[in-house]
C-alpha cells in the first residue's frame, strides 16, 4: 500500500512553473530519495507536501485520504514531519524545549486546566517530559538538555532537528539536504542514524540530499528531478546509469 | 459641485504634504526594512529649524526651507548611525522599538528644549492671497499657499525621480534595497546608500514640515506625530517601498481624508483613516503599487 | 513527593505574597501611607496587571502590538457604564469589562494576526486610535469630556487580588506547552507550524488574554479616579506599557514587574518633571536595545526555585 502518492502535482510561480505533472509514491516503510539539480524543484515539492504552498494543480494523498489545502500544522497532525534545508530550531530555547514543543500537539490538557493547575496539567506535563527525555536519550543528547540550541555544534543542531521532528510522532518524515555541510565522517554516521530511526520508529522517509555517497547508499528509490519534472526514477544502480540524468547534472557532451 | 472641487483642492494640499512625509517612510523602508517611527519628529525639527532661521536669523523662507533641509539630513543621518546602524542584524522588533524610542525621545526633547506652546511662523512670510480660478465653469479659491504646496512637491518627486532613477547614487540605493550583500560586493558603500537615503527622506520631511507649518499656522513639538502616522497610512495604501506608491497614496490619503471631514464628520476622520489603513492590510497588504513577497521557506 | 514540592514552592509565595497584603492594609489603616503615596499605589498595581498582559502578546509570542491603549479604554468605559449608569456591582463591572476588552482582542486579532512585524504594530496602532475615535464620537460615554464621577470603588484589596489573579493566570499559562507553544511563534513561527502548532489559534488567544487583563486594568483605573477620557487612552499610554514589558525584559514576568513597579516609582519621584522623565525613558529605551536587545532579565525568570536552589536547601531536580 502506498502511504503518499501525489498524481500530477503541480505548482506555478506566476509564469514559472516550478514543479510540473510529478507523481511521486511512497510505499510504506520506504527510504526513497529526491535529487537534483539546484533550482529542479525539490523544496518546493516538500512545501508542497508540507501544505506551505498550495498545488496549482493536482492532488496530494497521504493514507487515501487528499490532503490538499490543509494548512502545515494540519499535515504534521495528520502524521508528517520535516526538517529544513537551512536548520529552524527554536535558537534560543533550551534542547529539551526545543523537543517538547514539538510533542505539544499530543498533549491532551486544555488551557484551562494548566491556568487552574488540574490534575490533568500535571500528569500531561509529566508524560510529556519523559517522552522527551527518552527521545533525548535516544539522539545522545541529553547532556546538552538545557543547553540553547543555537550553542549546539552544526551536526549535533542537524541531529536535534531530527529529533524535534521525531517527537511530532510522524508516520512520513520529510529531510532537506540532511547532510548540508557535513564532513564524510558526519555523513556516515548520519546515513545509520537515518537507518535507525527508521526501523526504530517505523518510518517512511523521503529526503532531499546532494550528497551522492548518502543517497545511493541508503535510498531504496530515487526520483531524480529537473526543472520539476521527474526525469527518472527507480533504484539506485539504474538511476547510476541513466543517460538523462547523467545529462542533467553535467550537461550533454556535445554542447561544450 | 463647486463645493467638491473646493475640497478636491484643500484634500490636494494636504495629501501633498503626506506624499512628502510618505516618500521618507517608503525610502526607509525599502533599504533596511524599518518603519522610522521618529520620521515625523525629523518634521517637526525641520519646521523649527526653519523658525528659528526666519525669526532669529532673519533669513528669508528660501533660506530656512534650505537650511532646514540641511539640518534634518544632518539628523536623520546621525539617528541612523546612533540608533538603527548596530541593530541592522537585530530581530525586527528590537529595530522597531529603537524607532519608537527615536520618537519618543525626539518629541519630549522637543518639549524639553522648545516648550509646549504654539509658535507660528512670522506673517507675511510668503505672500498668501486667494485667487479665485474657474474649473469646469465653476468658481472655486485656492490660495497661493496651496498652489506653492503643490508646485513644491511635484518638483521634489521630479528631483527625486531622477536621483533614483539617473544618479550613480540612485542606482546604489536601489541596488542596496534589493541585496545588501550583493551590493556590497559589487563595491557599492552600503553604510553611505543607507546614510544617504536617511538625509534624502529627512530632508523631504523637512519641507513637509514647514510647509504644514504655514497651511496650519501653528508649530509645536508634538505636531509631527499625526501627520507621521497619517503619511505611514498613505505609504501602506500606495505600497511600502515604492516610491510612486508614497506619492498615489499621499494624495489619495489627503483628498480621502478630506472628503471625509467635509462631507461626513469632521470628528470621525481620524477613525476613518485607521479603518481604512487595516482595510487596506487585510485586503491588500502590498498597497496599490507595491509588489507582494512571502518569505523563503 | 511531587505533591509536597509543589506546596512548599507554593507556600513560600503565598506567605509572600499574604506578608504583603497585611503589611500595606495596615500601614493604610494606620495613615501611614499618604493620598499621593496611595495613588502611586494603585497606579503601581494597575501598571504591573497592563505590562504583564503586554508582554504576553509582545515579549512571550512574538507579537508587536500598540494597541494596549485601546483594550484598556475598553475595560475602563464598559465597566464605568455598568456601574455609573446601570449600578451594577464592581466585581461584575470589572468582568464585563474585561470581557469586552478581550472580545474586541479576538475581533481585531483574528484578521490582524496574519500580518508581520512592523504591520502587525501599525494595524494595531491604527486599532487603538479607532477605539479612542469611537469614544469620541459616542455622547452616551460622554464624548470627547468622557465619563465624570464615576464611583471610587477601586480599593487595595481590590487591586491586590486583580494583580495576583493576572500574574497566576499567566504565569501558569506561560508554563505549560500551551505558553510553549506561543513561545514558539515567537522564536520561529514557521518551524512552530510545522511542528504541528495552531499559530493563529495561539496568536489570538496570547491577544485575547493580554486584551482581557489589560480590561481589568482599564476598569480598576476608571474606579479610582473618577474621570476617563479618551485623552486618557492614546497610543502613548501604550508606548508607556511597552516601555515597561522592554526594559523588564521581553518574556519575563518578573522583569514586567520589576519594570512597572520601579518606572511607577520613577515616575512618582519625578512628577514634576513629566518631560525630563520621559527623555530618560526614551533614551533607556534606545541604549537598552542597542546594547541589551533582550531586556534587563532577558527572558529569565527570578523564581523562587532558583532562589532556593542557591542557598542549597534543596537540592530536588524538577525532572524526578
Amino acid at each position: 500500500m502506498n502511504l503518499l502518492e501525489t498524481k500530477d502535482l503541480t505548482i506555478s510561480f506566476g509564469g514559472l512553473t516550478a514543479v510540473a505533472n510529478v507523481n511521486l509514491n511512497l510505499k510504506k516503510g520506504e527510504l526513497a530519495g529526491l535529487i537534483g539539480p539546484n533550482g529542479a524543484g525539490k523544496t518546493t515539492i516538500f512545501n508542497l507536501l508540507t501544505g506551505v504552498y498550495r498545488p496549482t494543480s493536482g492532488d496530494i494523498r497521504f493514507e487515501n485520504k487528499s490532503i490538499v489545502g490543509l494548512k502545515p500544522y494540519q499535515i504534521t497532525q495528520r502524521a508528517i514531519a520535516r526538517t529544513f534545508q537551512n536548520i529552524r530550531l527554536f535558537n534560543e530555547l533550551s534542547v529539551l524545549d526545543n523537543i517538547r514543543i514539538a510533542y505539544h500537539w499530543h498533549s491532551n490538557y486544555s488551557v484551562l486546566s494548566s491556568i487552574l493547575r488540574l490534575g490533568a496539567f500535571h500528569k500531561g506535563e509529566k508524560e510529556i517530559r519523559k517522552r522527551s527525555e527518552k527521545l533525548l536519550e535516544i539522539f545522545n543528547l541529553s547532556r546538552y538538555r538545557d543547553e540553547k540550541a543555537c550553542n549546539l555544534p552544526y551536526g549535533e543542531q542537524r541531529r536535534l532537528e531530527i529529533a524535534r521532528a521525531l517527537a511530532a510522532k510522524p508516520k512520513l518524515l520529510l529531510l532537506d539536504e540532511p547532510a548540508a555541510g557535513m564532513n564524510p565522517q558526519e555523513t556516515r554516521d548520519l546515513m545509520d542514524l537515518i537507518n535507525w530511526v527508521r526501523q526504530e520508529f517505523n518510518l517512511t522517509i523521503l529526503l532531499i540530499e546532494h550528497d551522492m555517497t548518502l543517497v545511493m547508499g541508503i535510498c531504496e528509490h530515487i526520483y531524480v528531478l529537473d526543472y520539476g519534472q521527474v526525469i527518472a526514477e527507480g533504484k539506485p544502480e539504474d538511476i547510476r546509469n541513466n543517460e538523462r540524468v547523467i545529462e542533467a547534472y553535467l550537461g550533454r557532451g556535445g554542447e561544450r | 459641485m463647486a463645493g467638491f472641487l473646493q475640497q478636491l483642492i484643500n484634500g490636494l494640499s494636504l495629501g501633498s504634504i503626506y506624499a512628502l512625509i510618505a516618500l521618507g517612510y517608503t525610502m526607509v523602508y525599502g533599504i533596511i526594512l524599518l518603519i522610522n517611527f521618529a520620521h515625523g519628529d525629523i518634521l517637526m525639527v525641520g519646521a523649527y529649524i526653519a523658525f528659528y532661521a526666519v525669526v532669529y536669523l532673519k533669513l528669508n523662507i528660501w533660506w530656512a526651507f534650505i537650511i532646514a533641509m540641511a539640518g534634518s539630513s544632518l539628523l536623520g543621518i546621525i539617528i541612523e548611525r546612533v540608533a538603527y546602524k548596530p541593530l541592522r542584524n537585530a530581530p525586527r522588533l528590537a529595530a522597531l522599538i529603537t524607532a519608537i524610542g527615536m520618537s519618543l525621545f525626539l518629541e519630549n526633547g522637543g518639549l524639553m528644549v522648545l516648550g509646549s506652546n504654539l509658535r507660528s511662523y512670522p506673517r507675511g512670510l510668503i505672500e498668501n492671497n486667494n485667487l479665485t480660478i474657474s474649473l469646469l465653469g465653476l468658481d472655486v479659491t485656492v490660495t497661493t499657499l496651496q498652489l506653492l504646496i503643490l508646485l513644491i512637491t511635484i518638483a521634489m518627486m521630479i528631483f527625486l525621480q531622477y536621483i533614483v532613477r539617473y544618479t550613480k547614487t540612485g542606482k546604489a540605493m536601489r541596488a542596496v534595497s534589493y541585496d545588501k550583500d550583493a551590493a556590497r560586493l559589487m563595491g557599492i558603500n552600503v553604510d553611505n546608500t543607507i546614510s544617504f537615503t536617511f538625509a534624502i527622506g529627512s530632508a523631504f520631511a523637512s519641507v513637509a514640515g514647514i510647509l504644514l507649518g504655514l497651511y496650519y499656522n501653528t508649530i509645536q513639538p508634538l505636531m509631527g506625530l499625526m501627520p507621521g502616522l497619517k503619511a505611514f497610512v498613505a505609504a501602506v495604501i500606495g505600497g511600502i517601498g515604492s516610491i510612486p506608491g508614497a506619492m498615489v497614496g499621499g494624495f489619495a490619503l489627503g483628498i480621502f481624508e478630506t472628503m471625509v471631514a467635509g462631507y461626513w464628520s469632521s470628528k470621525l476622520r481620524d477613525p476613518i483613516v485607521f479603518l481604512l489603513l487595516i482595510l487596506i492590510l487585510l485586503i491588500k497588504p502590498a498597497g496599490l503599487l507595491g509588489k507582494n513577497d512571502t518569505e523563503k521557506v | 513527593m511531587k505533591k509536597m514540592r509543589i506546596s512548599k514552592k507554593n507556600l513560600i509565595a503565598l506567605a509572600g505574597a499574604l506578608a504583603i497584603y497585611f503589611l500595606v492594609s495596615g500601614l493604610l489603616s494606620l495613615g501611614m501611607i499618604s493620598k499621593f503615596q496611595e495613588i502611586n499605589l494603585m497606579l503601581l498595581g494597575i501598571n504591573i496587571i497592563l505590562a504583564v498582559s503586554l508582554n504576553l502578546i509582545v515579549g512571550v509570542t512574538g507579537q508587536l502590538a500598540l494597541g494596549h491603549a485601546g483594550f484598556m479604554a475598553i475595560g475602563a468605559y464598559v465597566s464605568a457604564i455598568f456601574t455609573m449608569y446601570l449600578d451594577k456591582p464592581f466585581l461584575l463591572a470589572i468582568i464585563l469589562g474585561a470581557l469586552a476588552a478581550a472580545l474586541a482582542g479576538i475581533i481585531i486579532g483574528l484578521p490582524t494576526l496574519r500580518l508581520k512585524g512592523d504591520y502587525l504594530a501599525i494595524a494595531t496602532l491604527g486599532f487603538g486610535e479607532i477605539i479612542r475615535g469611537i469614544t469620541i464620537n459616542i455622547d452616551y460615554i460622554g464624548g470627547a469630556a468622557g465619563m465624570i464621577g464615576i464611583p471610587r470603588q477601586t480599593n487595595w484589596p481590590y487591586l491586590f487580588v486583580m494583580v495576583v489573579f493576572t500574574i497566576v493566570v499567566i504565569v501558569n499559562f506561560l508554563n505549560s506547552t500551551h505558553g510553549r507553544a506561543c513561545v514558539a511563534i515567537r522564536e520561529n513561527e514557521i518551524a512552530a507550524e510545522t511542528m504541528g502548532i495552531n499559530t493563529t489559534y495561539y496568536k489570538v488567544l496570547a491577544f485575547a488574554m493580554g486584551a482581557f487583563f489589560a480590561g481589568i486594568g482599564g476598569a480598576l483605573y476608571a474606579h479610582y479616579f473618577y474621570l476617563i477620557q479618551p485623552t486618557t487612552f492614546t497610543f502613548l499610554r501604550s508606548f508607556d506599557i511597552l516601555v515597561m514589558v522592554v526594559l523588564g525584559g521581553l518574556g519575563s514576568m518578573t522583569g514586567s514587574i520589576i519594570a512597572a513597579a520601579g518606572i511607577t516609582i520613577v515616575n512618582a519621584a519625578l512628577q514634576d518633571l513629566a518631560v525630563l522623565r520621559m527623555v530618560i525613558y526614551a533614551v533607556l529605551l534606545i541604549v537598552v536595545m542597542v546594547f541589551r536587545p533582550q531586556g534587563l532579565m532577558g527572558t529569565k525568570e527570578f523564581t523562587l526555585n532558583r532562589w532556593v536552589k542557591k542557598r542549597g536547601e534543596v537540592s530536588e531536580s524538577a525532572g524526578n
